[in-house]
Formats: C-alpha cells, sequence, structure tokens
C-alpha cells in the first residue's frame, strides 16, 4: 500500500482578497455620482376642483405679468428683471400679508420665468435674513432648526402661480 | 571602549493584516452611496441660471423630467407626450408618496410647455417641483 504523504492544513490564501476588494472599490468609485441636484424649491397649488376659491383683497396682490419678449410688468408697471426683488421686499415691508402672482404668457422664454422667480425668491431671502438678524442676531444660513420654523412662521413665500387661460 | 549602535528590535514592516478590512469599510460606503440608475437622456438642454438655488439632499426621491430644446419630453427612459404625464406621474407618486419632480428644462423653452406641464403634475397632485438650474456666479 502507497504511503499518503501527510498534507498540510488546507488554507485559503488570503492576499488576493485586498486585490478583489480594490476591484469592487474601484468599480463603485467610477459608477457613484457625487454631484447633487440643485434647483428651484416651489410648491404647485393643488387641481382646481380640490382648491376652494380663496377671496384676496385687491391691495394684497402684486401682480407680475411676463409677457412673450420677455418684459416683466409689476403691477402694471415695467420693470426690468434684477430691479423685482428690492421692488417686492419694499412691497412685503410695507404689506406682509402679500402674494405675489407670477403669470407668463405661453410664449414667454423659460428662462426669463426662472429669472423672475429667483428675483422672487431672493426677496423673502432678503427680508428672512433681516428678520433673523433682529430677533436671533445671527445670520439665516447659521439658524437652528426651530428658529428655521419660527423664521418661515414669521415670513412666508406667498408666490402664487396664476391659473394659464 | 566599543560602543555599539542601539538598534530597534521591533519589526519594520507595516502590518498589512487590516488592509482588506480598511477596503471593505471603503466598498462599502460606496456601495451605500450608490444609486445605480442613472438615465439616458436622449433630449438635449442647457438648464438655466439661478441665484437663490437649493440643494436636494435625498436623491431617492427625486423623478426626473427632461425637456428638450426641441420641446420633447422625456421621462425615464422615454419619451411621452404631455397628456400621459399625469398618469406617469400619478404612479409614481403612489409608489413614492413625497415625491419630488425636478424639471430639468432647456433655457430657451418656451412657457406653454411648462405649464402644461405643471398642469399634468397638479392633475396627478405631484405638487412637490423643483425648477433644476445651475448656480450662477
Amino acid at each position: 500500500m502507497l504511503k499518503r504523504k501527510k498534507k498540510e492544513g488546507a488554507t485559503i490564501p488570503l492576499a488576493g482578497m485586498a486585490d478583489i476588494a480594490f476591484l469592487l472599490l474601484i468599480f463603485f468609485l467610477l459608477v457613484t455620482t457625487i454631484d447633487v441636484d440643485t434647483g428651484i424649491g416651489l410648491v404647485l397649488p393643488p387641481p382646481v376642483d380640490e382648491a376652494e376659491e380663496i377671496e384676496v383683497k385687491e391691495e394684497n396682490i402684486a401682480n407680475i405679468l411676463v409677457n412673450a419678449t420677455g418684459e416683466v410688468l409689476l403691477d402694471g408697471q415695467i420693470i426690468s428683471v434684477p430691479q423685482i426683488s428690492g421692488t417686492i421686499a419694499d412691497k412685503i415691508r410695507g404689506n406682509p400679508e402679500l402674494i405675489v402672482s407670477v403669470k407668463t404668457d405661453r410664449r414667454t422664454p423659460y428662462n426669463v420665468y426662472i429669472e423672475t422667480i429667483d428675483q422672487l425668491k431672493m426677496a423673502y431671502n432678503e427680508l428672512r435674513e433681516e428678520y433673523a438678524r433682529q430677533n436671533f442676531g445671527i445670520r439665516f444660513q447659521d439658524v437652528t432648526r426651530e428658529q428655521l420654523d419660527q423664521i418661515r412662521q414669521a415670513i412666508p413665500q406667498r408666490i402664487s402661480l396664476a391659473e394659464p387661460e | 571602549m566599543k560602543f555599539r549602535k542601539k538598534q530597534a528590535t521591533t519589526k519594520q514592516e507595516i502590518p498589512t493584516a487590516s488592509l482588506p478590512d480598511i477596503i471593505f469599510m471603503l466598498l462599502i460606503f460606496f456601495m451605500l452611496t450608490t444609486v445605480l440608475r442613472e438615465f439616458d437622456v436622449q433630449v438635449e438642454y442647457t438648464l438655466p441660471e439661478a441665484y437663490m438655488i437649493e440643494r436636494i439632499d435625498n436623491k431617492r426621491l427625486i423623478s426626473y423630467i427632461w425637456v428638450g430644446r426641441d420641446g420633447r419630453i422625456q421621462i425615464d427612459d422615454n419619451i411621452v407626450r404631455v397628456d400621459d404625464i399625469s398618469a406617469i406621474m400619478y404612479q409614481k407618486r403612489v409608489e413614492i408618496p413625497n415625491l419630488i419632480v425636478s424639471m430639468r428644462i432647456d433655457q430657451y423653452s418656451e412657457m406653454g410647455v411648462v405649464t402644461d406641464i405643471q398642469q399634468q403634475l397638479r392633475e396627478a397632485d405631484a405638487l412637490r417641483i423643483n425648477y433644476s438650474s445651475l448656480h450662477r456666479l
């Protein structure tokens, strides 16, 4: 009978493990997209049949109209886009109940519309900045969660997208 | 007198036994942060620019609508008609109740198509939207 050589303890070589892990790591590194989505957030009004008609006083509305050539009318007066934020901020300081209504034509360029919404956001940001400084003595970007809620309650963003015709 | 240079008795190698563990930890991090589903965008668009942009933290809540320069609308991997948007979006909202619809619209589009999409979204009750735009410097 042949005498079998006694085997040494069977082990799996672990040296290659790191290489396998590296390969997987490289795969996930390549497919991961770190870029974040940025944009202007807005909440649309609910569908017409659900929403009750709310009567708003005429003096509590600021009408912004953007026409097909990209000209902007604020309450019937022609205004250049970069002026909107300052004017609206002043109007809201005078009347905190103000609702800003944005109306566009079907042929209005999209980028003018975005610039307009951007200006409104800027106006609200300016007011919130002021509120944060006056009431908490800090910058708006440094406020805590509770303070942010309070600011949001004090200065809500009242942007209304007008019903298209 | 004979001086002998002092020599450390410890080994001079860096222990590499835990290297796979470190790599695995990195691997797990990247596996968790990866969103594998990427879309094949078939429309051509350039985003508008704005100052007051916010970032969306939770990428998993987002659903995209692309609108190209030629006015074609893409959702997921398909080019769709405007009238179909509400049905598709309703389906998505059932799956993700706090859905955010990110609209990637070409900056030279006309508002007509945007308004139509918004009307469809309102019908589908997908009310949280985001006009995707780049930071203006």
